[in-house]
């Protein structure tokens, strides 16, 4: 007899045993849904069912919110997730991961299929994204030559960016043999390095006629190119396995041809903006010089050179005077000495004492006079006074006899 | 600097340089001028490029004798 269990217990044990179910850790559902419910807490509540039965279905908010459309009661929808118990009401429920809207039957069927084996994989991760070269030199379309598309994205890589060589990789990118010459032609464009940018997509069109680019071979080219590629599939709401694997997806051709290469007009302004800078930071170099220059400039020998010379040459002409005043003075000096000099000459000139009566007294040579014995009887003699001469002739001589003073 | 041919991409990549360079004002007047003479050469080129480009469109086609082959584009409208 086994002793009785805890309601919570059993609930648990079940709940170990369907977690333990491969088959329904990985369930893809194709159903209906009904009671569709969006909770405060942003999960999403809802049943699928069919003729004969339902299952309780929930989507949590963050799962929920990469949905791509707005479910609603009665919609078809391709659900992908997991079977578990909820023990609190002893209900087994999906866990749902993604859910797609069943428009197409089979192709959205193995859309999730190959999209969730792709992720598994690996195929998206952000971390194999390669990046778009900022100006790729030649652009290989692996595009159908013909149609809008190819038109489109040649004319609008002409208009931005027309440096770039556009190199048309013609296949086709409708029916069986689509995929496989898509695949080739990006092998193509690797092998033979032929391009540094990728596009490869098509114009708009259903479902089907977009399916190539949902294509497990496709997927795999575009992950193992070397060369960056873009995927530009159909219209905006359009999404395929491509544009997850591509290293940038577009939402049109006209879109990727945009995103591809830099606009020509951004370059011409980035151009002129570079000249702008280039002119300023020199121009403020120059200014630097300029102000330099322009303080030498205004010293005043530069600024009048003639005013200049007129100063100096008021320093000359005071120079030159304070040395005349001082030559004048000098010779002054000199003239007053001379005065006195010559007055004291004056007064020793043997011409002087004549006027006061004295007399000098020369023989016929001129030898002056001043003993008897210069002077024989006869001699003629000369006697100078003051105002002249007179001639004598010596009559005679006699000694003048001086008596001593007492 | 040696006149060689740049891509354009080259070319934007000095001319920011240069401006980078000339904004640092680390060079002496002399080489800020010749390297202002440099930019506005690249500048010239630069311009000259996106006036002169016109776009080349090929088309990868299998000729005759089955080789690979690059041919002038037409678009049929």
């Amino acid at each position: 007899m086994q002793e009785p269990i805890s309601v919570t217990a059993l609930n648990q044990y079940i709940k170990g045993m369907f977690e333990r179910e491969r088959l329904l850790s990985r369930v893809l559902v194709r159903s209906e849904i009904s009671n569709y419910k969006v909770y405060p807490s942003g999960h999403h509540y809802f049943s699928l069912k069919d003729a004969e039965s339902s299952i309780r279905c929930v989507m949590f908010r963050r799962e929920a919110m990469s949905l791509r459309f707005r479910p609603e009661n009665g919609m078809k929808v391709v659900v992908s997730g997991r079977v578990s118990v909820f023990p609190r009401d002893g209900a087994y429920q999906l866990y749902c991961a993604t859910m797609v809207p069943d428009g197409v039957g089979e192709l959205a069927f193995a859309f999730e299929q190959l999209k969730n084996r792709l992720h598994k994989e690996g195929l998206f991760d952000p971390a194999h994204k390669k990046p778009i070269p900022a100006h790729p030199r030649t652009i290989a379309l692996v595009t159908s030559p013909a149609g809008a598309a190819v038109r489109d994205m040649i004319r609008i890589l002409g208009v931005r960016y027309p440096m770039a060589r556009v190199l048309v990789v013609p296949v086709r990118v409708q029916g069986e043999e689509a995929p496989e010459e898509i695949a080739n032609g990006l092998d193509l464009v690797n092998a033979l390095d032929m391009a540094d940018l990728i596009i490869t997509g098509r114009g708009g069109g259903s479902m089907e006629d977009l399916w190539a680019f949902n294509d497990e071979g496709v997927a795999r080219a575009i992950f193992r190119s070397r060369i960056p590629v873009i995927s530009a599939v159909g219209h905006e709401p359009d999404v395929t396995i491509a544009d997850f694997v591509a290293d940038l997806r577009a939402s049109t051709p006209s879109n990727a041809a945009e995103l591809a290469v830099p606009d020509q007009a951004d370059l011409r302004d980035r151009l002129a903006h570079f000249q702008a800078r280039m002119d300023r930071s020199v121009d403020r170099r120059l200014q630097v010089r300029r102000d330099a220059l322009r303080r030498l400039g205004s010293s005043p020998f530069l600024q009048s050179p003639q005013r200049a010379i007129q100063e100096k040459r008021l320093l000359l002409d005071y120079q030159q005077q304070r040395l005349l005043h001082a030559m004048d003075r000098q010779i002054g000096e000199h003239r007053q000495q001379m005065g006195r000099l010559a007055a004291s000459l004056d007064a020793l000139s043997p011409f002087k004492v004549l006027s006061r009566g004295y007399s000098i007294t020369q023989k016929d040579d001129g030898t002056v006079v001043s003993e008897l014995s210069q002077v024989e009887k006869g001699d003629t003699l000369r006697v100078r006074v003051s105002d002249g001469t007179i001639t004598c002739t010596a009559e005679g001589k006699e000694k003048t006899k001086w008596r001593k003073r007492s | 600097m040696a006149e060689k041919k740049l891509t354009f991409e080259q070319a934007m990549g000095r001319l920011e340089e240069i401006v980078a360079q000339l904004e640092a004002g680390d060079h002496s007047l002399d080489n800020s001028l010749s390297l202002y003479e440099e930019g506005a050469k690249l500048m010239k080129q630069c311009a000259t490029m996106l006036d002169k480009a016109e776009q080349k469109v090929m088309k990868l086609r299998t000729d005759a004798n089955g080789e690979l082959t690059e041919a002038p584009f037409a678009l049929k409208e």
